[in-house]
C-alpha cells in the first residue's frame, strides 16, 4: 500500500476504501498505541500491559469465534449469555475438580452453539433471530442453574488460571494467543477454512457445488459456542466470583465490532484472523486511553459507536469484488 | 431443498407478499400455504385467547380487574416500541437502539418537565428521537449500510448521551409533583388509551395509506420496489424516524408515570420489542407483517409474563426470560417451517 501515492488515493476512493478495509486496522492500532504512549508515558509499564491483556483475552476468544460466524454471513448474539452460563455452572461442578467443571461448561457452550447452528443450518430462521431467542433463553437458564446473585469462587487452580502469568504475561492471554494460531490454521490452512468462506461467499452457489453446508454451519456455531464457555471460565477465575446476571452482558457486541473493525466484513465471505485480533486490541485500547484520561464513559461510548459505524462503512463491498 | 412443495413463485424470485388465491380451485399447495399464512398472522392471537382461557378457568386471581388493569397498565408505554420496531421490520430493517432512546426519552422529558413545564417535556424528546432516527436513516437507506450495525452505535451512542445528560448518571431529573406532564402517565387507563390509539393510528398508517403499502412492497423486493419507482429512500429513512420517536415518546410518558428519568432502564427492550413483532407474525425477512398481529404479540409475552410472576414467582425473572427465549425459539422455527413452501434461499 505504500506505492499508492496520496493523490491516487484521493482519486480512487474505492481502491483506497479497501485498502483501509484491509491494512487500516494495523494503522489505527499504530497511531492509537503511539499516541496512548506519548500521553503516559506510563502505558508501556509492564503492569499496565498485563492489565490490558486480561481485559481483552476473553474478548477476543469470543471475537474469533464469532469471526468465523460473520464469515459465513451469521452472526452469533448468544455468546454473551453463554459466557453467563458458563460461570453459572463452574462452581456448582467445582467440587469434582477443575477439568470435570470446564468440560460441563465447554460441553454446555458446545449443545447452545450446536442449537444455533442447527436452527441456522436446517431451517430458514435468519441467524440474528435464531442466536436473540438463544440470548434470551440462555441467559434466563444461568441465572435459573445459580441464582441471580454474584457467588465467590475460591478453587486455586481457576483462580491461578485466571489471574497467574507466564514469563510475564498473563496466561489467559497465552491461551487466546494459541487460539488465535488455531483459528488461523483453520481458517487459512485447512479444506474446512476454504469451504468456510465458500459458503459465506455464496451459500446457494456452495450448496450447488456439493460443499458440506450444513456442517460447515453447525461447526462454526459449536466453535463460537465453546470459546464462549472458554472466556466465560477465564472471566470467572480472573474476577474469583460467577455472577450470571452481570458477566458477558454486551460481550457480543463488543467481540461483533473486534471482528468488524479488523476488517471482516459482515457480507460474510472473508475472515481476517489477525485483523480480529488487532480490532480486539484496538477497542481494548480505546477505552483504555479515553478512561485513564478522565474521559467520560458517556464519551467513550459515542466515540465507540462511532468507530464502529466508520469501520462498517469502509468494509462495505462496493461495486466491483 | 425439498422438492416435492409446490410454490406459488418461481424459484428465482424474491419472498414477496402472499399472491391473493385465485378463483379457481385451489391446488393442494395454495391450501397450504394459505393455511400457513393464516396461522403466522394469526397464530399468536389463537394462542393468546387459548393461554387466557386456560388460565382464567384454572386461577382465581388471573381474570380479576385489578390483575387485567396491572397487564395493561404496567407496561403500557414499553409497547409503543414494537410499533414502531413493526415498522422497521416490515421494511426488513431493525433497530437495536429502541431501549437506550426509551431511557434517553425520558430523562429528556424529567428535565424538560423540572426546567421548562409540560411543552418542553414533551417537545424535547420527539425532537431528539427523531433527529436520532433520521441519523439512523440516512445511515441505512443513503450510505446501505446494515440496519444490525447502524442501530446498535446508535444504541451505544444513545446511552452514551443519556449519561452525558445526567453526568454519568449523578443527575436524577424529578418531574415537579403538581406538573400537568404527570397526569398523562397516572392511573391504568391514561396510558392503556394513549398506547391504544396510537396503535390504532399505525394500523391505519400501515393498511390504508400509500405509505404503507410502500414499506410491505420494499420489505418483500427492494429491488422491485425501486424500479417500480417508489421512494424507496425516503421510506427507509421515515420508518427510522418514526420508530426512534415512537421509543423516545414512550420513554417521556413513562418518565410523566415514574416521576422521573430512571438512567439505569431500558436495558434489552429492543429484544422484547423484536420478540413481541415476531411472535405476531411479522416477517424478520420484511414485507409482511401486521400492527394487530404486534398487538397479540405483546399481549401474549405480558399474559406469559403474568402467569410467571403469579405462578412461579420463586424462579423470578430468570424463569421468564427462559420461557420466553424458548417460546420465541419455536414461533421462530414454526415460522421457518411454515415458510418452507416458498422458495430455499
Amino acid at each position: 500500500m505504500t506505492a499508492l501515492g496520496f493523490a491516487d488515493i484521493v482519486r480512487d476512493r474505492d481502491r483506497s476504501l479497501r485498502l483501509l478495509q484491509s491494512y487500516g486496522v494495523y494503522a489505527a492500532l499504530v497511531v492509537l498505541f503511539a499516541v496512548s504512549v506519548a500521553l503516559d508515558t506510563g502505558f508501556l509499564s509492564a503492569g499496565n500491559i498485563r492489565i490490558q491483556l486480561f481485559q481483552v483475552a476473553p474478548t477476543l476468544l469470543v471475537a474469533l469465534g464469532m469471526a468465523l460466524v460473520i464469515g459465513t454471513e451469521g452472526i452469533d448474539l448468544s455468546v454473551g449469555a453463554v459466557i453467563a452460563l458458563s460461570a453459572a455452572v463452574i462452581p456448582l461442578y467445582l467440587g469434582w475438580g477443575l477439568p470435570v467443571a470446564l468440560l460441563v461448561a465447554l460441553a454446555l457452550g458446545a449443545v447452545s452453539g450446536l442449537a444455533a447452528g442447527a436452527m441456522v443450518a436446517f431451517t430458514r430462521v435468519q441467524p440474528i433471530v435464531a442466536t436473540l431467542a438463544l440470548m434470551i433463553g440462555v441467559r434466563g437458564l444461568a441465572e435459573l442453574v445459580n441464582g441471580s446473585s454474584a457467588k465467590p469462587v475460591t478453587d486455586s487452580a481457576l483462580l491461578s488460571l485466571g489471574a497467574d502469568g507466564f514469563a510475564g504475561v498473563p496466561l489467559m492471554a497465552w491461551l487466546a494467543a494459541v487460539c488465535v494460531a488455531l483459528t488461523g490454521v483453520l481458517v487459512h490452512r485447512t479444506t474446512f477454512g476454504r469451504q468456510l468462506v465458500a459458503v459465506g461467499d455464496n451459500r446457494r452457489a456452495g450448496r450447488l457445488a456439493g460443499l458440506p453446508v450444513r456442517r460447515v454451519l453447525l461447526t462454526v456455531y459449536l466453535l463460537s459456542g465453546v470459546l464462549a464457555a472458554l472466556a466465560g471460565a477465564l472471566i470467572v477465575g480472573h474476577g474469583a466470583e460467577a455472577d450470571p446476571a452481570n458477566q458477558g452482558l454486551n460481550m457480543e457486541l463488543d467481540a461483533i465490532t473486534a471482528v468488524v473493525v479488523g476488517g471482516t466484513p459482515l457480507t460474510g465471505g472473508r475472515v481476517r484472523v489477525l485483523g480480529t485480533v488487532a480490532g480486539a486490541l484496538f477497542m481494548q485500547l480505546i477505552s483504555a486511553v479515553l478512561t485513564q484520561h478522565n474521559v467520560h464513559t458517556s464519551v467513550t461510548q459515542i466515540v465507540e459507536a462511532a468507530i464502529i459505524c466508520f469501520a462498517v462503512y469502509a468494509s462495505q463491498e462496493r461495486g466491483t469484488r | 431443498m425439498s422438492p416435492t412443495v409446490l410454490t406459488s413463485a418461481p424459484p428465482d424470485q424474491e419472498p414477496g407478499p402472499r399472491r391473493t388465491p385465485r378463483a379457481t380451485t385451489p391446488t393442494g399447495g395454495e391450501r397450504r400455504e394459505r393455511l400457513a399464512a393464516q396461522v403466522q398472522r394469526r397464530g399468536a392471537l389463537v394462542v393468546l385467547v387459548l393461554v387466557a382461557v386456560v388460565a382464567s378457568s384454572v386461577s382465581a386471581t388471573f381474570p380479576t380487574w385489578s390483575n387485567l388493569s396491572a397487564i395493561l397498565g404496567n407496561n403500557a408505554f414499553v409497547w409503543l416500541l414494537a410499533l414502531g420496531m413493526t415498522f422497521v421490520i416490515i421494511t426488513g430493517g431493525i433497530d437495536l437502539s429502541v431501549g437506550s432512546m426509551y431511557a434517553l426519552g425520558g430523562v429528556l422529558a424529567a428535565y424538560g418537565a423540572q426546567t421548562q413545564g409540560t411543552w418542553l417535556a414533551i417537545l424535547l424528546p420527539l425532537a431528539v428521537g427523531a433527529a436520532w432516527g433520521a441519523v439512523h436513516g440516512l445511515l441505512v437507506a443513503r450510505a446501505g449500510m446494515a440496519p444490525f450495525i447502524v442501530t446498535l452505535a446508535g444504541l451505544l451512542g444513545a446511552r452514551g448521551l443519556l449519561q452525558l445528560v445526567t453526568s454519568e448518571g449523578a443527575t436524577t431529573y424529578l418531574v415537579p409533583a403538581g406538573s400537568a406532564f404527570r397526569s398523562l402517565g397516572a392511573g391504568t387507563w391514561t396510558p392503556v388509551l394513549i398506547v391504544a390509539v396510537l396503535f390504532g393510528l399505525g394500523a391505519v398508517l400501515l393498511t390504508r395509506t400509500r405509505f404503507g403499502a410502500d414499506l410491505t412492497a420494499i420489505g418483500g423486493n427492494e429491488n422491485a420496489a425501486r424500479l417500480m419507482g417508489l421512494p424507496v429512500v425516503r421510506s427507509k429513512l421515515l420508518v427510522y424516524v418514526l420508530s426512534a420517536t415512537l421509543a423516545a415518546a414512550a420513554g417521556a410518558l413513562g418518565s410523566a408515570r415514574l416521576g422521573s428519568g430512571v438512567t439505569t432502564i431500558g436495558i434489552g427492550y429492543e429484544l422484547t420489542a423484536i420478540a413481541s413483532v415476531v411472535i405476531g407474525g411479522t416477517l424478520l425477512t420484511g414485507g409482511s407483517g401486521s400492527v394487530g398481529g404486534t398487538v397479540s404479540g405483546v399481549l401474549l409475552l405480558a399474559v406469559i409474563h403474568n402467569l410467571i410472576d403469579q405462578y412461579a414467582s420463586q424462579y423470578g425473572s430468570a424463569f421468564t426470560d427462559t420461557v420466553n427465549g424458548g417460546f420465541l425459539a419455536l414461533v421462530v422455527l414454526a415460522q421457518a417451517l411454515l415458510d418452507r413452501g416458498r422458495q430455499e434461499e
